[in-house]
């Protein structure tokens, strides 16, 4: 059996420019790890055909010498991207049976750099959750399990799908999509890399809303450099989206150098929560070493707003959502829900959305509905977008004060039980969220690289925040620590 | 600040979601957990601060008032759960 599905981007890409290998034979490859992970339920949609078919197209190129930075690379697209033809149903069942007569600007961009879609990623319901159980399609299961056990965990969410395909080798790499974690976090609970750009820098154009301020679309992948060749592919300035930033994207991978002499690596001491776990603990301080060898100097910073992120953004994000979702009406597309005799267009907006959320959304649609509604807009909306205003500015200090980057942890835990959270309330779920929602709500670059594995054996990884629009300079950080960390433990094969 | 059913049944109504009449207590008593963490920004001093309406400081660009696509109705139409004679088909609206 082939083990072309193992490879990373850039090792698939030289294999490619070489001629050892073809683009069909890596799509191959991954199809059947594909077809043979079932049990991960990471794959919902399979596009075989459009695959086999975009990998000759790319054989033809690379014959050609026309061969782009993601030529024949065979990918997954999460379930949020709109793919022309193909369901993309943001693993809802409201958008049953969508099929969007147009394509995100992110996947066209992967398509014109020469990528070849393999299908549609599992993911939490319109990416709201953090563990891919709030999913229409049944949860993705984590490949990795602690030593000697054989409960299933999960990938982390919202993103669960991509973390577990690109964990599994059923891809080189994939999409997904960040609002408050949803890249960082499942990246972290799979042992594999993942980055949210800066606002702006990816179009959000074709990308099923979520919150707009806040949504942002990466890579994930199995390294930094990895990362580097898909963010750059997947970057640009796009007229369809009103947020995108008109700026040059950078050759991030021509940035990776690694080098921390000079660079000033803040701590800041607000991460430190209670309780936390020893593990994590020893894990940051093992990463601040590492960044420390590596030639950097460590500052400790504050950030003194950190604990109000999470209340912020469970204000901003249903805020948005419920706006945003106000488009599923069961009139233009998805599910439209059986009306009795009698029933008029409100009963058919009621029953339709009754049926087509699922409970997670729903509570999200109706808190944001609550916030914005008529004597709380300034008690929450406002009070919420003015404590944004500080936690951004949190962020502003440490970096005129000389601060070139941030570590901290990525999850507060390794990956946990799936139904481990069900009877728990929903702000035990949120809190998974609470080392990188910050980020979102200041607009910048995050990067998740795994650095160690707990005492159980899973995988565990620490976060680097850049300056806004220096994505290259954070990349080159995290090139860095992945090159001092370096991990390599992959999870056993049980499926 | 407490929300009892008759909220729930409020916000529910105007986020167009139907909830059955037994279930408004459970989902009341969701929505006090949620706000009850989110009364933390109480706490927050924003004297003089300004709410973010924009994380980055771009202005939004303007573009020419001009046709730039449009003559799709097929492709729009597509995707309905009902569609008649070019249009969206709804249920009765006016007696």
């Amino acid at each position: 059996m082939s083990t072309l599905n193992k490879l990373g981007l850039a090792e698939a890409r030289d294999a490619l420019r070489k001629g050892e290998t073809t683009s069909k034979e890596l799509t191959e490859a991954c199809l059947s790890a594909i077809e043979g992970a079932g049990a991960l339920n990471a794959f919902v949609h399979h596009t075989p055909e459009i695959a086999l078919e975009r990998a000759a197209a790319a054989d033809a190129r690379l014959k050609a010498g026309d061969a782009p930075a993601m030529c024949g690379l065979p990918i997954g697209i999460k379930d949020l991207f709109c793919t022309k033809g193909v369901p993309s149903q943001a693993a809802s069942r409201i958008l049953e049976g969508f099929k969007p007569e147009y394509e995100s600007t992110v996947t066209q961009n992967l398509a014109d750099a020469g990528a070849v879609m393999l299908g549609k990623l599992n993911m939490d319901e319109f990416a709201m959750g953090s563990s891919t159980e709030t999913s229409v399609y049944g949860n993705a299961v984590n490949p990795w399990r602690r030593a000697g056990e054989d409960t299933p965990l999960t990938p982390g969410g919202s993103s669960g799908g991509s973390a577990a395909a690109v964990a599994a080798d059923l891809c080189l790499a994939a999409t997904g999509t960040d609002t408050g974690g949803s890249i960082r976090q499942p990246a972290a609970l799979t042992g594999r890399v993942g980055i949210k750009p800066t606002y702006g820098r990816c179009s959000r154009w074709g990308v099923v809303a979520f919150a707009s301020s806040l949504d942002q679309a990466g890579p994930m992948t199995k390294s930094v450099r990895d990362a580097a060749i898909m963010l750059e592919a997947m970057c640009s300035y796009d007229p369809k989206d009103s947020t995108s930033a008109n700026l040059a994207v950078p050759n991030f991978e021509a940035a990776l150098t690694g080098d921390m002499r000079g660079k000033k690596i803040g701590i800041p001491k607000e991460y430190r929560m209670d309780g936390m776990p020893d593990a994590i603990e020893k894990l940051w301080q093992d990463g601040i070493a590492m960044m420390k060898d590596a030639g950097a100097e460590i500052v400790d910073i504050s950030l003194p707003h950190t604990k109000y992120a999470l209340p912020a953004y469970y204000v901003i994000a249903p805020a948005e959502a419920s706006s945003n979702l106000a488009r599923y009406d069961g009139v233009r597309y998805g599910h439209r829900a059986k009306l009795d005799a009698g029933d008029g267009i409100t009963e058919m907006y009621e029953k339709t959305r009754a049926e087509g959320f699922g409970a997670e959304v729903q509570r999200r649609v109706m808190i944001g509905t609550y916030v914005l509604s008529a004597g709380f807009y300034d008690a929450y909306y406002n009070r919420a977008r003015r404590v944004r205003t500080l936690i951004k500015k949190d962020f502003d200090d440490a970096f005129a004060a000389g601060i070139d980057c941030i570590l901290t942890p990525a999850t507060p835990s390794a990956a946990f039980g799936l139904g481990e959270m069900t009877d728990a309330d929903p702000i035990k779920m949120y809190l998974n969220d609470v080392f990188t929602v910050t980020v979102n709500l200041a607009g910048l670059p995050g990067i998740v690289v795994p650095t160690a594995t707990d005492a159980q054996g899973l995988p565990l990884g620490l976060q680097l925040i850049g300056k806004p629009w220096e994505e290259a300079d954070l990349l080159s950080s995290a090139y860095a620590l992945e090159q001092a960390a370096g991990f390599v433990a992959k999870p056993d094969k049980w499926w | 600040m407490s929300i009892d059913e008759h909220t729930a049944a409020r916000v529910a109504k105007l986020a167009r979601i139907k909830v059955e009449p037994e279930a408004l207590g459970a989902l009341a008593q969701e929505f006090n957990t949620i706000l009850g963490f989110i009364e933390q920004l109480a706490e927050v001093d924003i004297e003089g601060v300004e709410p973010m309406t924009s994380v980055t400081p771009q202005n939004l660009t303007r573009r020419a008032d001009v046709v730039a696509d449009g003559d799709m109705q097929d492709a729009i139409l597509k995707n309905a759960p009902d569609a008649r004679e070019g249009f969206f088909a709804v249920p009765k609206v006016v007696e």
